[in-house]
């Protein structure tokens, strides 16, 4: 009699759930589009935001364009009205407001305006900049995921060993290290002291463009590559092995234990599972540290990428690149965190069958 | 030879002490001692209930025959299992096959993994499969639980998939850890029963709970377990009739049982 | 069982060293930041006949293109590092306060724009908005201090805002509340000691920040004039000589300025450890 009614109980339960699932399905598809055109305009008004105080910020500059780029002896011999074709040209006599107005004109019409310093159109500047940081900064970024996923989770497991203790120790130390440091100490030894490779620029100096092959990008790509890789790592690293000390305390994996697991067998089965879903947050919330990184490493290495182009823009005054690779790299940010968003309703069981964010 | 084995239960822990370094704020330190000068026996056939308040320390017994207590305890005493002591090179082959723990809730499961894998242990041979199924079944759960998470199982189901967790393998010692609390009086005896046949088919089972009345109604033996120590061990029909309860905790606990209780005495005067 | 003993031992030991490492790690801070102060006029003693030696007895640290010590340049760079961090620290943590136990406290309005405003600034890499802020303010010394202060408060601000909500949840808050108590006592009593310990422990870490961006963006020369001895700006410089093998000019000032970074990181796990027990089995 018992018996029945307990199995009543879960065959209810079951095809309940079954229902469910299937209901679920069909409204989580209704759903996600709901969730993308929320997500759509949080993005609009997160970039508004952006390029409205980017703007400000820049056109509350004391700095004058002018000085910096033009030069006091330069301007000094031109006529007025040259200068004022100058001041015009640097956008030195617009008011902020207005500018900004035409700014946001332009970029909703796919136009950025065009880059001062380099007289081109910003998004095709931005273009072939992209292209050179693009794989750069990619690759970067999945090494130190996945690096720093892998040492955090076996320091986590083996925690207060030898093995942990050089992991964390070393991470400790390249979190306290800044980019621009490693890149010279890196620089230092690899290319200067060794000579194994090459000194900076993303191709051999005073070779033709048709000559550059995909060895030449490469071998210059290696040390920027690595240097930006070991400094996003410390970061997701710390992370993850918090994270997994946290797990290896958890009341699940004392049963596990109690069940007769073997420490390692607990730590692969349950602790890389649980783990796994907050660095995969974590990574992609790393986007903007990777980015933020490589204006650093690329300005070491004179590497021709979007991060060297924000320096140049900045330090002379090209407001239009500036705010342009600002915009860039925002909507870049946002992404990365949109999809750990998006994943973590797919991979999380318990999202998932509830439908989750999609 | 057998002699000596029969007078021995199968768990005999002695004068048991387990101590943690804490510290305060600033440079203040202090230890506590949750459990003290612990000594209980669980016998094969038998079903010994420890009972005590919450925060007496009867969990930490718990986790300590089964060795995962956390890493900053300091373990004092002795322990056997079948005659021989219990270290920790010997609690860990033993664990998950002859000494079983079912855990306190679904806590104790792992949320991304459903049924069917935490039961298997990550042994996916057919044999331990069936052995998994047959576990489930002996509490009437399907098949289909097996493809579960844990966040999906109602209280009820959760005990039992605790409970079948405990017996995929055959075990001779069962630990349980407050099977009971935020059950509906029907479903926590239904436990408590489970339980019960487990110790007839001869394991010896360990439950510790702070509900005195039901263990009086269906264990064979009560600890009675007061600020870190047990302060006596008594058969249970000591508390149907208050005969033989010889320290004032017990006595105090035997007045406060429902039917038995002071208005009575208080009558009587 | 007497191993374990001793471990405790050496645990109780731990808790008096992490101490003393605390007290140590601001004697040596404050040394450098002093030392700094008082080598400001040398450390811009140029002496040509002297210059690019290599490290050696009278020039620990090797002397640079224009023949300055680099021993003093680098302390006085740091000590400048220090301050700014202090200074850049103090005023982050401020407005972390009163953003973050405004939001929580002031109604949705204000939590919608403070939380609007973390979005936005977490939004930007850290390194591009230090650019943008150092440009807009003019680069330069108050620019760089600016851009420091104005972008490290958003997460120790989030920190306080939840703390905050959490505590207004609390049992003995709304306990407190029934008793009767306005919100003055409230504030005093159940929340600022929960509060304080957060904010100081938050605004210690915060220090290795401050300075580790403070040399990253002088480095990229959005910050002091090139005369002036920033640890950054001695970085900048070593770069050009590099090539030529002047390799001292870099290791060591990059290397101290790791060394400072990472006492202010000690620092604040220290007292982090001291003041948190339960996170802390030092």
């Amino acid at each position: 009699m018992r018996k029945r009614m307990s199995e009543s109980e879960t065959t209810v339960q079951s095809g309940r759930g079954f229902w469910r699932d299937k209901a679920l399905w069909r409204s989580r598809w209704l759903r996600s589009g709901g969730f993308l055109c929320r997500k759509g305009a949080r993005l609009l008004l997160l970039l508004l935001g952006v390029s409205a105080a980017a703007f400000f910020l820049v056109s509350l500059s004391p700095v004058d364009p002018l000085q910096t780029n033009v030069g006091q002896a330069a301007l000094g011999s031109m006529s007025q009205e040259q200068i004022a074709r100058l001041r015009s040209y640097w956008g030195a006599d617009t008011p902020p407001l207005q500018g900004y107005a035409a700014w946001l004109r332009g970029a909703l019409s796919g136009d950025l305006g065009t880059s001062l310093l380099y007289r081109r159109p910003v998004l095709s500047v931005m273009g072939e900049k992209l292209k050179n940081s693009l794989w750069l900064t990619a690759a970067a970024w999945l090494l130190s995921g996945a690096g720093g996923f892998a040492l955090g989770t076996l320091a986590g497991a083996k925690q207060g060993t030898q093995a942990d203790r050089v992991i964390t120790g070393a991470a400790l130390l390249l979190s306290g290290t800044p980019a621009f440091f490693l890149a010279l100490l890196l620089l230092s030894v690899f290319s200067v002291q060794l000579g194994w490779l090459p000194v900076g620029l993303s191709v051999p100096i005073g070779m033709a463009a048709e000559q550059v092959g995909l060895g030449h990008r490469l071998v210059h790509a290696v040390l920027p590559g690595l240097c930006l890789s070991l400094s996003g790592m410390p970061n997701i690293l710390l992370q993850v092995r918090e994270k997994m000390l946290q797990v290896m305390e958890s009341d699940f994996v004392l049963f596990a234990r109690a069940r007769g697991d073997s420490w390692r067998a607990v730590a692969v089965r349950h602790g890389l599972r649980n783990v796994a879903l907050p660095a995969l947050t974590l990574q992609f919330a790393s986007v903007g540290e990777i980015l933020g990184g490589s204006v650093l490493v690329e300005q070491v290495f004179s590497y021709p990428g979007l991060g060297q182009a924000a320096v140049t823009a900045g330090l002379g005054g090209d407001v239009p690149l500036l705010l342009g690779i600002t915009v860039a790299s925002a909507s870049l940010v946002f992404c990365g965190n949109l999809m750990a968003d998006v994943l973590y309703g797919i991979v999380d069981p318990r999202m998932r069958k509830a439908g989750g964010l999609l | 030879m057998q002699t000596a084995q029969d007078h021995q239960p199968l768990l005999a822990v002695e004068d048991l002490t387990i101590r943690f370094l804490q510290y305060g704020r600033g440079l203040r330190r202090r230890e506590l001692a949750p459990l003290q000068h612990v000594t209980l026996g669980a016998d094969r056939g038998q079903m010994t209930a420890v009972v005590g308040a919450s925060g007496s320390g009867k969990s930490l017994l718990a986790h300590a025959v089964m060795g995962i207590l956390p890493y900053n305890a300091q373990v004092l005493g002795r322990m056997y299992f079948d005659g021989g002591p219990l270290d920790a090179q010997r609690i860990e082959a033993l664990r998950g096959r002859e000494i079983a723990l079912i855990p306190q809730g679904v806590s104790w499961l792992d949320p991304l993994m459903n049924v069917g894998r935490q039961l298997q242990n990550g042994d996916r041979s057919p044999q331990r499969k069936a052995l998994c199924t047959k576990a489930l079944q002996r509490y009437g759960l399907s098949e289909e639980t097996q493809k579960l998470y844990p966040f999906q199982l109602s209280g009820g189901m959760a005990r039992r998939v605790l409970m079948a967790s405990a017996v995929v393998e055959a075990p001779r010692l069962i630990i349980a850890d407050e099977p009971t609390p935020g059950l509906p009086a029907v479903t926590a005896r239904r436990v408590l029963s489970h339980l019960r046949q487990l110790s007839q088919e001869g394991a010896a089972v360990l439950l510790i709970t702070h509900d005195l009345e039901l263990a009086a109604q269906t264990a064979d033996r009560i600890a009675v377990m007061y600020e870190g120590t047990i302060v006596e061990q008594v058969e249970a029909e000591a508390f149907q009739t208050g005969e033989g309860l010889s320290h004032p905790y017990s006595q105090a606990l035997f007045d406060a049982m429902p039917g038995h209780d002071g208005f009575l005495k208080l009558k009587g005067r | 069982m007497k191993t374990r003993q001793r471990d405790n031992c050496q645990r109780d030991n731990r808790r008096a060293k992490t101490l003393a490492g605390i007290v140590l790690i601001c004697v040596l801070l404050f040394a450098i930041s002093a030392a700094g102060m008082l080598w400001k006029e040398e450390a811009l003693v140029a002496d040509f006949s002297e210059k690019n030696l290599p490290p050696c007895g009278a020039h620990w640290f090797g002397t640079d293109f224009m023949g300055r010590d680099m021993l003093v340049r680098t302390v006085t760079g740091l000590s400048l590092s220090i301050r700014l961090g202090v200074l850049t620290a103090l005023v982050s943590a401020a407005f972390a306060a009163v953003l973050g136990i405004g939001a929580a406290v002031l109604g949705r309005a204000a939590d919608a724009v403070v939380s609007w405003l973390i979005d936005l600034m977490l939004g930007i890499p850290h390194i591009l908005l230090l650019i943008l802020i150092s440009y807009g303010l003019g680069k330069g010394f108050f620019g760089v201090a600016a851009g420091i202060a104005l972008t490290h408060w958003t997460s120790l601000a989030r920190l306080l805002r939840g703390e905050v909500l959490q505590l207004a949840e609390s049992r003995f808050v709304q306990m407190a509340r029934k008793l009767g108590h306005g919100p003055g006592y409230i504030a005093r009593i159940h929340m600022l000691p929960h509060l304080l310990p957060q904010l100081f422990t938050g605004l210690i870490l915060l220090f290795s920040h401050a300075v580790l961006h403070e040399a990253s963006i002088t480095f990229l020369g959005f910050g002091l004039a090139p005369e002036q001895p920033a640890i950054g700006i001695i970085l900048s410089e070593s770069m050009q000589y590099l090539s030529m093998g002047y390799w001292w000019l870099g290791l060591f000032p990059g290397g101290l300025l790791v060394l400072v970074i990472l006492l202010f990181f000690w620092l604040g796990r220290s007292v982090c450890a001291l003041l948190d027990p339960a996170s802390a089995h030092l």
